[in-house]
This record gives C-alpha cells, sequence and structure tokens, in this order.
C-alpha cells in the first residue's frame, strides 16, 4: 500500500497540475472577441476585482438569486476551506501554530460540510426542476465528496489512525522518500477517493474554480467608450 | 407550421414557479430561412450533407474563439440558481426552457466530442454518466425550437454563481446552424434587407424621405413651429441612427417626433442616413460575426460620407448594446469624431443632458392624463451604460419621464433594473410564427405591469426599444389591457416639449376647441 498510494499521488497530482495548468492556459490564450460585461458593472479594474472577489467570497450573485442554494453552497465551500487548512499538518513537518489554533473549529465544521453536502444532494432528488438538470455524475460528484468527508470524519471520532505516521508518509512523499502508511482501511478508503478527485478535478464541472476568474461577463470593466474593446490589432482594419 | 392552439397563461398576483411540464413547448420552431436569403448572408441554402460533423467542427471553432463560451461550457455546477429566472420557462413550464437545461442542449454535445472526459467515456459507452449527448436530428430539432425560445435577455446570466450568460451559446448555436444550413426566416430576412436596401424593414430612400416630409407637417400642423427633419445632411454635426420601425411603426413614431423635438431645441445641426437608417443589428442575434461587422460599417460609413461630428443612437435595445459595447471594436476606430462627446451617445442621454442644463421648455402638466411606468428593456439594462454613472441606463430615462410627467411609478422591484423581464419578443423572435412563444414569455412582465396598473392606477408604460414597442402593443390585448398602454419614452418628452416660439400650450388648444363648440 506504501507504494501503491505513493505512486497514485504522484500521478494525481501530476494530473491535477498539468491538466489544471493546462486549463488555465486554454482560457487565458482564448480570444475574448467582445465586451459582454453583466451591467450594472464597475468601470474600473478595482471594480472589477472587488465584483470578482464579492463572488468568489460571499456568492453575491448565488444570494440574489436563491437563498437554499446560497446557505448550503456557502457553508459548504466555507466549511471545505477549513477542514482543507487543517489538512496542512500532513504536509509539514513543522506545521504553524495558527493551524493549531484553528484545529477546534476545523474539527467542528466536519459535520456542517457533511449537512450541507447533504442538503444539497437531497435538493437534486427533491426540486423537480434540479433533477431534471442533473446528470449522473452531478450526484457522483456529491456522493464523493460525502464519503470522503465521512470518512474522514470517522477517523477523527472512532477510529484514529497514527495521525504522526500519516504526516511522516506524506512529508516524506514530498522529499521523495518512502515512509511506512498506517494500515488502517478507513484511510486507504479517504486516500483512494481523494486521489480520484484529484484526477477528475481538470476533466469535470470542479473547473468552476479556475473558471470564475475568467468569465467575461464578471471579469471585464464597464468603459468600452473610454478603453474600445480591440481584442486583436490584425482582426479588423477598417482604415486598410 | 401554423400555430398551434394554446392557451393564455393566467395572470396571479405573483410571479409563480410552475411545477415542470416537460415537452410542453416542443414545436417546429420558427419558420426556416428560404435560401435566397441564406445565400446573401454566404450561408448554405438548405441542409447540408454530413451536417452532424460539419455542427461538431464548427462547435469547436466557436469554443476555440470564444473564452466566454469556453468557460461557460466548462463551468456550470447544476447548482439550479437560472432555473426559476427565465421569463419563458416562468410562463411556459417547459423545462427546456430552464438557463441551465437550454445550455445543456449544446454542453452535453460539446461534452461528447470536446471534452477529454466526454471523448474517453464515449469510447467505454459511458458518456451518459457526464450527459453526453451525440450530435443527431432530434438534438438539431431541440436546438432549432428551444434556441428561438431565447431572446438573448441574459436575466439568468445576473444570478449565475459564474456569470454563464446563456445568450452567448444561444448565439453560438444560432451561428452553428446557420452554417449548416438552417436558418431561421425573420432574421435572415431581415439582414437581407439591410444589406440591400439600408434597413430592417426595406424602407427605400424615396419612402424614408417621403415619411419624414409627412412627418414634418405633422409637427408644424401640432406646434405651429416647422421642425426640419433632415435626411443626408452632409456637414451636419450629429448623425441620428433609429431603428427603422420609427420611421412609421405606432407608438413608435411619436418617438421619433420626440427626438425631432429635442434635437430641433438643441439648436444642433442633425440628420438622418439613407445609408445607415436602421439602428438595429440582427447579427447580434444569429451571433454571426461578419453580419454584425457589416452591418456596424454601414454606420461607419455613413458617418464619414456626412461629415458629422457625433453619432447618437435612438430609442432600441440590442442597438444601443451593440453600438455602446461592440461598434468600436466592429467598425472603429472613430477617430474622426469630436472627443469632446461621448461615441456613440444614446438619445436619452442627449435629452437628460439639455434637461440638466434647463435648454428645453418642458410642461409635464401637458402628461397628466397619464400614470407612468417605466420597463427596463433587458438589453439597454444589463448589457450596456448610460451616462457613465452605475446604474446611469436605469436612472437617466426615469430622470426623463419625471421631468416631463407629473405622476411616476415603478414597477415591482425584483421585475425591473438588472432583475427586469424582456418583453418576450427580443433575440429575433419578433415575428408571428413565434406568437405563442412570445405570449407565454411576456407573462413576467404582463403580471408586474398589471399589478401597478390595479394598485396605483399606472395607465401607460414607457419603453426605450423597438422590439419591446412591436411585442407590447401585440401582446397587451392577449392579457385584457389596451395596445395604447405603452408608449415611447420620447413620445412623453415631445408632448411636454414646448418648442421656442410655440404659442398654443395644450389646455389653449382645448380651451379654443370648447369656444368653438
Amino acid at each position: 500500500m506504501n507504494i501503491f498510494f505513493a505512486i497514485a499521488f504522484y500521478f494525481a497530482a501530476a494530473v491535477m497540475t498539468l491538466g489544471l495548468g493546462h486549463k488555465v492556459f486554454q482560457y487565458w490564450s482564448t480570444p475574448a472577441p467582445f465586451r459582454i460585461p453583466i451591467t450594472p458593472a464597475p468601470s474600473t479594474l478595482p471594480g472589477v476585482v472587488l465584483r470578482m472577489m464579492a463572488e468568489v467570497f460571499l456568492f453575491k450573485s448565488l444570494f440574489k438569486a436563491n437563498k437554499w442554494i446560497w446557505i448550503l453552497g456557502w457553508v459548504f465551500h466555507a466549511s471545505l476551506v477549513l477542514v482543507l487548512l487543517q489538512h496542512i499538518v500532513y504536509f509539514q513537518k513543522q506545521p504553524a501554530i495558527w493551524i493549531y489554533q484553528l484545529q477546534p473549529y476545523s474539527q467542528l465544521a466536519a459535520y456542517p460540510l457533511i449537512i450541507c453536502l447533504s442538503g444539497l444532494l437531497l435538493r437534486r432528488f427533491l426540486v423537480d426542476r434540479i433533477r431534471y438538470i442533473s446528470s449522473p455524475s452531478d450526484f457522483i460528484m456529491l456522493f464523493f465528496l460525502i464519503a470522503i468527508a465521512l470518512s474522514g470524519l470517522l477517523m477523527m471520532l472512532f477510529w484514529q489512525p497514527n495521525v504522526f505516521a500519516v504526516q511522516q508518509y506524506f512529508t516524506g512523499l514530498l522529499r521523495l522518500t518512502l515512509n511506512p502508511l498506517p494500515n488502517h482501511l478507513l484511510l486507504y478508503l479517504h486516500l483512494l477517493l481523494v486521489v480520484f478527485l484529484l484526477l477528475i478535478f481538470p476533466f469535470s464541472k470542479l473547473l468552476h474554480a479556475p473558471g470564475i476568474f475568467f468569465s467575461p461577463t464578471l471579469n471585464q470593466a464597464d468603459n468600452a467608450r473610454q478603453k474600445p474593446h480591440r481584442p486583436s490589432k490584425t482582426r479588423f482594419d477598417n482604415n486598410g | 407550421m401554423a400555430n398551434r392552439e394554446y392557451t393564455v397563461p393566467q395572470l396571479f398576483k405573483h410571479i409563480e414557479t410552475p411545477k415542470i411540464e416537460p415537452n410542453s413547448m416542443q414545436l417546429p420552431g420558427p419558420f426556416k430561412a428560404k435560401s435566397n436569403h441564406q445565400q446573401t448572408l454566404g450561408f448554405p441554402s438548405e441542409l447540408i450533407d454530413n451536417w452532424q460533423q460539419n455542427a461538431i467542427d464548427a462547435m469547436g471553432q466557436a469554443v476555440n474563439q470564444s473564452r466566454g463560451l469556453r468557460v461557460f461550457l466548462d463551468s456550470c455546477v447544476k447548482c439550479g440558481a437560472c432555473t426559476d429566472k427565465c421569463h419563458y420557462y416562468l410562463g411556459s413550464a417547459d423545462p427546456k426552457n430552464m438557463p441551465v437545461a437550454r445550455q445543456d442542449l449544446f454542453r452535453n454535445v460539446y461534452r461528447k466530442y470536446h471534452t477529454p472526459a466526454g471523448r474517453f467515456l464515449s469510447k467505454l459507452g459511458l458518456d451518459w454518466l457526464i450527459g453526453g449527448q451525440e450530435m443527431n436530428r432530434s438534438v438539431l430539432d431541440d436546438w432549432y425550437n428551444y434556441y428561438h425560445q431565447c431572446s438573448e435577455c441574459r436575466r439568468c446570466t445576473v444570478y449565475c454563481p459564474y456569470g454563464i450568460d446563456t445568450s452567448e451559446i444561444t448565439m453560438a448555436a444560432r451561428n452553428i446552424m446557420s452554417q449548416i444550413g438552417v436558418g431561421q426566416k425573420y432574421s435572415t430576412e431581415v439582414i437581407s434587407k439591410v444589406y440591400q436596401v439600408g434597413n430592417n424593414l426595406g424602407l427605400p430612400e424615396a419612402a424614408l424621405q417621403n415619411t419624414l416630409e409627412g412627418l414634418e407637417e405633422d409637427i408644424e400642423e401640432e406646434t405651429g413651429i416647422f421642425v426640419k427633419l433632415p435626411l443626408d445632411q452632409v456637414g451636419a454635426d450629429i448623425l441620428l441612427v433609429a431603428p427603422s420601425a420609427d420611421f412609421f411603426a405606432e407608438p413608435h413614431v411619436d418617438g421619433l417626433i420626440g427626438y425631432a423635438k429635442v434635437l430641433h431645441e438643441s439648436g444642433i445641426s442633425w440628420t438622418f442616413s439613407s445609408k445607415a437608417s436602421e439602428a438595429a443589428n440582427f447579427g447580434l442575434f444569429i451571433g454571426n460575426e461578419d453580419s454584425m461587422r457589416k452591418i456596424a460599417l454601414r454606420i461607419r460609413e455613413a458617418a464619414i460620407d456626412l461629415g458629422v461630428k457625433r453619432i447618437i443612437f435612438g430609442e432600441c435595445g440590442h442597438a444601443w448594446r451593440v453600438a455602446y459595447n461592440y461598434l468600436e471594436t466592429l467598425a472603429g476606430p472613430f477617430d474622426f469624431l469630436d472627443k469632446n462627446h461621448p461615441m456613440p451617445q444614446h438619445i436619452c442621454e442627449f435629452t437628460h443632458d439639455l434637461i440638466q442644463r434647463n435648454q428645453l421648455t418642458l410642461d409635464p402638466s401637458r402628461n397628466n392624463d397619464k400614470t407612468v411606468t417605466f420597463h427596463d428593456s433587458c438589453n439597454v439594462a444589463r448589457a450596456s451604460n448610460m451616462g457613465g454613472i452605475s446604474g446611469g441606463q436605469f436612472s437617466i430615462p426615469r430622470d426623463i419621464i419625471k421631468a416631463v410627467c407629473n405622476r411616476y411609478v415603478d414597477m415591482a422591484k425584483d421585475t425591473i433594473h438588472g432583475a427586469t423581464f424582456c418583453c418576450g419578443g427580443g433575440g429575433g423572435l419578433l415575428t408571428d410564427d413565434l406568437m405563442e412563444v412570445r405570449v407565454k414569455g411576456a407573462l413576467p412582465r404582463m403580471t408586474a405591469l398589471n399589478n401597478v396598473v390595479e394598485e396605483q392606477g399606472v395607465t401607460h408604460m414607457a419603453a426605450i426599444c423597438a422590439i419591446c414597442k412591436s411585442q407590447f402593443s401585440k401582446i397587451l390585448p392577449v392579457y385584457g389591457m389596451d395596445m395604447d398602454m405603452i408608449v415611447s419614452l420620447h413620445q412623453l418628452v415631445g408632448t411636454a416639449i414646448i418648442l421656442t416660439g410655440q404659442k398654443k400650450t395644450i389646455h389653449q388648444k382645448i380651451e379654443n376647441q370648447h369656444r368653438l363648440l
């Protein structure tokens, strides 16, 4: 299992990094032929940054759209961030003090994480409009996330693996050395699901994470009259 | 392909979100384009052989050329926030009119052929897991039908956490369909007329001249003042580009009289152009950049030919969007114009500025027979701006109305400004063969209007879009309201304005009539 997970994580990390890098490059290099901000929109760059931050951190548009989806979605993402921050301890030999200070909150965050994911799953089953637009992959994605969170929570509460050994294992992987991984079924399951999630990240709807920053309706300024939009110099030549 | 029987939706107090009724709007779609119009636009005259592969290839190209399209197709997480935001869904309950489902008609094909996951899973026969869809006849039929039940109004975009713009996908799909030989009759015919005659309605120069002279007489009869409506006047300062419906359709033409009075009072010389006798740009509706550019270039040529210093656009929603956000990109640079004025300018900005500087004599009591509300046209509200101030596209038209009318009322908050509902006829749907779609799509706006009529005594709704005005004159009676309720914003201005030298106010006119009786 030591070697299996080492290979799996190296491979998944490579796929995730290269895949995501490729996607970001693709978004970056694809031309935006016209100015299409959704108005009213800010007319300056700082304004656009503020608008984007309100979307990324507060899900502002979603708040306007639907309070249920907003609360479930926002609390899920916020909990996920707290839980992920806690996982830094597995990648640093001497984790920073703030990670330990955060620990009680991060541990509590597991509950809203699972509750909100279940809520989102329930909506997919119960609301006719959302059931209609859901593909099998939309359900599978939620099952995956719930399974990852649940296996993590169960380890934390009832069946803790040797956390120090896990830390040794991953800090070792970062230094290209192989340390023993505790023999622990739930841990194996947890890690396997995470590997899979990393693998599908650049090929699935998880691309919404980099995608939002490239969304022209949100990231363009409303200043076409001051700064005419000319995507490429050679494309239109009306003076020639 | 005659219109089938359908029931007009009932108006309730609130805009209800219906339970889904799959396939309730499964129709043949609008009339297909005639082969000569297709050819005029440079498209194949009928469905080509091997259209499936061509459509798939065209889709790949479209995605490679538009960052927006690529991001929108990749990013949707199917959260459902948009599902109750589209007026066509609210009015028809067909789930394929939910913005995300409309996008998925395109996205599922994209996923199968143009994403690594789709190609991989297709080999295993598992592409259904991610909703992968083969490009086939029934998909094409759905595309043709449901991409002509979208007015490209972008209300869904406002509520999408990633700003996914369904209109971009609708435009891409329509453009692909045109390229494989399945164009829509209405839009291609209109564009052909612009190419051949110069405007959407096919009004030739002589007819235009005639109409303008008739209007000059009307104004003189009403006010006693001769107001010139110049055509092709070389050396004028301002080129006014209005939608061609303004030249004769009701209530559009009363708006045109309003522009003429305002421009006359400004003392600045101005002119219409017979070459650019159309503000609209239907190239946007069919998502075709070449058509869009060709139509936009007429305005540039007219401005150069006439040697004008400024360009002002009349009341037309998508025309203002194209002018404001696309014109420089398509037909710029406009560096031969006077840089002291915004390029382009909206007639409302121009009128508003004159009002602010007290250059117009206004008597709002002349509109005392009206209690007015304002319909924010989708393309103005969500795809442009006025006055260079945030939300100017909402405040400037309202400020004008309040300056020329004593009684103004807003409709419900979630139906105005950025949340405004489309009239139901935008985006190339303003054609009789789509009447059922137009009637059902108008439901949310009609609900909001009916509420202010019943509760606040609203008698008129002003708009600044030729399509909105035509749509409402047709739809209002269907919902039991008077077709004359819809007015041009500049009609209200035209009524309130007292021209320099004009002696009689309307009151005096009425008094005179009474004396005669």
